[in-house]
């Protein structure tokens, strides 16, 4: 694994953990709101991946497109979007950033070049295809974005869509984030071959193994891969080596996988050891610190109760929006 | 007025939407360099070239996908798939995605997307190139789903799909490809709202569409030697569904058939009839008819094959029962 550190400033290092600060905290108060009842359906955390998408969103420029997936949360916040429009959606209200249809598992957010979240695994690799092709006909020179798991690597359309995107040329960043279980199997018992990055280079699209856990190599690569997309040379693919601490959704009772693997993995916490980077070379003081954490704290308590003092969406709209008026 | 083949007219309507507009382009399997599996896009590389006329691998799901996409960043897709049977492979992006992404991001999206694809059996082709399931489709709230049957309307109505905001599903008859009509090109889009009286009449109702249309319009014309005048309704138009057209005609004729070339279990005919029933029950002297494909695979034989689809003489058996 390479880790290049990115050149680290102080403003840019509180930049960063305070965005993955926010994701986990936003995440740790849905858990709650999810146990109380007020979010509903299923909600899946990225608490332990904040690392990715903070680091990657930091090297995709506005101007990009963005596809993801149901567990999309941490790459709505890194994109910029509001945390109140996302806490109203899992609300399942009027002033959600999809109108409260979509939930947690759909966000979307076309002002921001974020595509949406999807949620049949693989569902969102041929839209992204499309969005790049749409930028190669143009003759623009934006990139889209496609975050999806391991879980993905499996389906059909993951291969499907490699291939075209290398044979077009498309300018299409792929952003694997392997945290090693497709919802409760893991990844050697379903894929005969564990190397995501070598099932790219067999479609000829050039890879590169992240250390997902390590914001500073995920900006790091994100920025080499995207400029050599940028700069014409056609689809690459990160595989950003990641763990999720919580279950696959809150339905998790977690029977897949050993206490002691998950405490391995906590030991690397993206945000803790990055905090600790910061406090040691001084680019960031105890202060800093906590100044941060009452600031994001203020942040979602406002999202909280701005999704509980929004309107419920008008039951008459129910047909609302399923073709153009 | 030109004549011309349902097969041209499509090029035709391909041709001008691609010379107005540069975001309109062409991809599925073999419509480049082989012109189409049915010929249909004959020429157009020649004249567009490879960026807008673009030959896929066999990947039906990614190329419908990539056409979404495409749509969703403000090009005009048109994506062929060789037949319906082959579009089940897409049947993931087509629902979960064209149809759901405008609801589900709470009208955020637009995905100005069509879809083009041979159906129907008639030219020995077995079981899996020869069914119709233009009725899966229709089943899905968020999508359009046109149905030409004739050589105007396979013009008119491509036009007219280029033009809508949201995903158009064409269903081309196979076997009507090779038939010539008259048409006038320089005419623009055709209406997709309504449903059309193909053969005017006051003794029975038919109701039809697509491949199963000139069918119809033969039944029409020996049921006149025998002294019964059909009114034929062409369709055109599965989703939305033109009731009013249908249940205008019935309140003539009192009686109707419905020829459906899909399985009759829970297929198009049955919507139909029970929608005259919910809307114009009154209207009826008898029980709705319906004449549909046999619920078996398409076999091979000629003579199996015959047996299997709705035939001429079918209707007008059909139509005979009815008013007997």
């Amino acid at each position: 694994m390479r880790t290049q550190p990115a050149a680290v400033t102080r403003e840019h290092s509180i930049e960063l953990l305070r965005g993955m600060l926010l994701i986990r905290r936003f995440e740790e108060k849905a858990a709650e709101l999810y146990q109380a009842g007020k979010i509903r359906g299923f909600l899946h955390l990225y608490i332990g991946e904040e690392a990715v998408a903070v680091g990657a969103m930091e090297a995709i420029e506005p101007t990009d497109a963005v596809v993801t997936t149901y567990r999309d949360h941490g790459h709505a916040l890194a994109r910029g979007m509001p945390a109140d429009g996302l806490m109203a959606e899992m609300y399942g209200k009027a002033t959600g950033c999809s109108r409260g249809r979509g939930g947690s598992m759909h966000f979307f957010d076309v002002s921001r070049r974020f595509y949406g979240g999807y949620a049949i695994v693989g569902g969102g690799l041929p839209i992204a295809a499309g969005i790049g092709l749409a930028s190669k006909m143009r003759g623009d020179s934006d990139v889209t974005a496609c975050f999806f798991g391991d879980g993905a690597v499996a389906e059909g359309e993951f291969h499907e869509t490699l291939n075209l995107a290398s044979l077009w040329h498309l300018p299409v960043l792929f952003l694997c984030e392997n945290n090693l279980y497709a919802m409760g199997t893991a990844l050697e018992k379903a894929q005969s071959e564990t190397d995501i990055a070598a099932k790219a280079t067999s479609y000829r699209v050039p890879s590169e193994v992240v250390d997902g856990m390590d914001v500073l190599a995920v900006e790091g690569a994100t920025r080499r891969a995207i400029n050599a997309v940028r700069g014409g040379e056609g689809p690459f693919l990160l595989e950003l080596r990641t763990y999720r601490f919580r279950g696959h959704s809150m339905a998790d009772p977690e029977l897949y996988r050993e206490k002691s693997e998950v405490e391995r993995w906590k030991e690397r916490d993206p945000i803790t050891n990055f905090q600790d980077y910061l406090l040691d070379r001084e680019l960031a003081a105890p202060q800093d610190i906590e100044r941060m954490e009452a600031s994001v704290a203020a942040e979602i308590d406002d999202a909280v109760k701005f999704a509980e003092e929004s309107p419920w969406e008008s039951a008459e709209e129910v047909t609302r929006d399923v073709m153009t008026p | 007025m030109t004549k011309m083949t349902y097969r041209e007219a499509v090029r035709s309507a391909l041709r001008s939407a691609m010379r107005a507009d540069e975001r309109v382009f062409l991809m599925g399997e073999d419509v480049g360099r082989y012109g189409g599996a049915f010929a249909v896009s004959h020429g157009l590389l020649e004249e567009f070239g490879l960026e807008r006329i673009r030959d896929t691998p066999l990947s039906e799901s990614t190329f419908v996908g990539a056409g979404i996409g495409a749509a969703i960043a403000g090009m005009r897709p048109i994506v062929e798939i060789m037949t319906v049977n082959f579009s089940l492979l897409a049947m993931d992006q087509i629902l979960n995605n064209a149809a759901t992404l405008r609801y589900m991001s709470g009208g955020q999206i637009s995905i100005p997307m069509v879809v083009r694809m041979a159906t129907g059996g008639g030219r020995q082709l077995a079981a899996q190139h020869s069914h119709s399931l233009e009725v899966w489709y229709a089943h899905i709230p968020g999508i359009r789903v046109l149905t030409p049957a004739t050589v105007a309307d396979a013009r008119g109505m491509l036009l007219a799909a280029l033009q809508q905001p949201d995903p158009v599903f064409i269903f081309e008859h196979a076997t009507l490809y090779p038939m010539e009509g008259e048409v006038d090109e320089s005419t623009g889009p055709a209406d997709i709202d309504h449903a059309a009286v193909r053969r005017a009449g006051d003794g029975v109702t038919i109701v039809t569409f697509g491949g199963s249309l000139p069918k119809c319009l033969s039944a029409g014309e020996q049921l006149a030697e025998a002294g019964i005048e059909a009114e034929v309704i062409d369709l055109r138009t599965l989703r939305p569904l033109d009731m009013p057209a249908v249940l205008a005609s019935i309140e003539k004729t009192h009686r109707a058939v419905i020829v459906d070339e899909s399985w009759r279990s829970f297929g198009l005919a049955a919507e139909v009839s029970a929608r005259i029933m919910e809307e114009g029950f009154d209207l009826l002297d008898a029980p709705v008819s319906r004449v549909c494909s046999a619920e078996v695979p398409m076999p091979y034989a000629r003579h199996m094959e015959d047996v299997a689809l709705p035939s001429v003489a079918a209707v007008v058996q059909a139509v005979r029962e009815l008013t007997g």
